[in-house]
């Protein structure tokens, strides 16, 4: 797969498009035809994962973990259970574990084999999290992969990758960055990134809303 | 299976390269797709690890060469054809034939809410106990099954220590090829980089897999 095929080649880009939508929707066509599918779940699923899930669901567990230590715990416990009393949790996520970052050790989540991530808490994975390069890398060099993105780790912090190899999930739940003592929830977070949540990334202070 | 999908620990795919303001979706073919494999898979007809199993057994050069939603197309067009929802011809006129087959169910859209929230639990009754216990040292197995598997390449024949004891799991071997019901104990089992790399290992690093019980024995 390509991770860059977005990016260069416009013309090839429109063409190859065109040739694409033209199969989709032909087969769109016929499994509406065939009655296997109803185009109203179809716009169902669409809305859910472009309009109703995505990183904010995962955030709102970091803040509120950072905020509410017994909630904390039971999401160390149970991660299933503790998405679940904020309503999160159900398809590509009926599992869900969270890696907790500590001074000792930092957690990057991957899947080598194909591209399980967890969709409940942070909707559907970047086009990079599916492609070749951060699959092969992220279990063999975490600390050149997690540099890609611009991140220097302290030597002393470890690095756990977690390759996703059943229908369990993984989020990072990044450690709460000095001086946001007192911060809402709401406040909080904000600085808490989709990267920060696969281990790819830290919290963003600048971010802060 | 040993294939193009198995990437942990490949090379010369050079640096990540994260999009800026990534959106959910490159155009509007991408949404579809992802649509219809949600709402096709709801049929019933095949398991998540069968219609894995067809998209990893794609020729390595077109794996490597699409993107994942390619991936998915193509995937999605091989198992509904091989469960005879339709045919190859169809897909290549786009027009549909008389015979229909019938699905066991149909998603409607005002379903698509609870179905989502309530997902497909992989969890099952175990019917014997666990083998292994946290904190066990186990060497994964070595093999190379010509079917779907979830024992990635750079983790066979490999010791780590059992950390997670996750309960018992649809298997995904099995799974794969009609048995959607026979579920095996799960553990998370950590491994040392140096375990799995040698001496090009980062000294540092650890890798945990999710493992199945037959893929394990004590070490």
């Amino acid at each position: 797969m390509s991770g860059q095929h977005h990016h260069d080649h416009d013309h090839h880009h429109d063409n190859h498009f065109t040739a694409i939508e033209a199969r989709v929707k032909a087969l769109e066509t016929l499994m509406v035809q065939k009655g296997y599918v109803d185009p109203a779940a179809l716009d169902a699923i669409i809305d859910t994962y472009e309009t109703k899930i995505g990183p904010r669901d995962g955030a709102r567990i970091v803040a509120k973990a950072w905020t509410d230590p017994a909630f904390a715990e039971r999401l160390k416990a149970d991660g299933t259970a503790a998405a679940a009393e904020l309503g999160y949790g159900g398809r590509g996520g009926e599992h869900i574990v969270a890696c907790f970052n500590t001074p000792e050790q930092h957690n990057l989540i991957v899947c080598t084999l194909c591209s399980c991530y967890p969709w409940p808490v942070l909707g559907l994975p970047p086009v990079w999290y599916k492609s070749p390069p951060y699959r092969a890398k992220a279990v063999i060099d975490p600390r050149g992969t997690i540099a890609d993105f611009g991140v220097t780790l302290p030597e002393s912090q470890r690095i756990r990758v977690w390759d996703s190899t059943a229908e369990t999930r993984f989020i990072v739940i990044p450690m709460r960055p000095a001086g946001t003592e007192g911060w809402s929830e709401e406040k909080l977070a904000s600085i808490v990134t989709r990267d920060s949540m696969i281990g790819t990334g830290l919290p963003r202070m600048e971010d802060a809303a | 299976m040993n294939s193009a999908h198995d990437l942990g620990g490949q090379m010369a795919f050079g640096p990540v390269v994260p999009e800026p303001n990534e959106p959910v979706f490159h155009g509007d073919w991408e949404k579809r797709v992802l649509a219809i494999n949600v709402a096709a898979g709801a049929m019933g007809a095949w398991t998540i690890d069968e219609i894995r199993h067809a998209r990893e057994s794609l020729p390595p050069a077109q794996y490597l060469s699409s993107t994942y939603y390619e991936i998915w197309l193509a995937a999605l067009d091989k198992v509904l054809i091989g469960h005879g929802f339709l045919s190859a011809d169809e897909l290549a006129t786009g027009k549909p034939a008389p015979e229909r087959r019938e699905p066991k169910r149909v998603l409607k859209g005002e379903e698509v809410a609870g179905v989502l929230r309530r997902g497909f639990p992989y969890e099952r009754k175990a019917e014997a106990p666990a083998r292994f216990a946290v904190g066990d040292r186990i060497r994964t197995i070595v093999m190379h099954p010509q079917h779907h598997t979830r024992l990635p390449r750079y983790a066979r024949g490999k010791t780590g220590v059992v950390e997670r004891v996750t309960g018992c799991h649809v298997f995904p071997d099995t799974g794969s090829q009609g048995q959607p019901e026979t579920a095996q104990w799960l553990y998370t089992v950590v491994f040392d980089g140096c375990e799995l790399w040698g001496r090009d290992a980062d000294p540092t690093s650890t890798v945990s897999i999710e493992a199945w019980e037959s893929y394990l024995e004590p070490a």
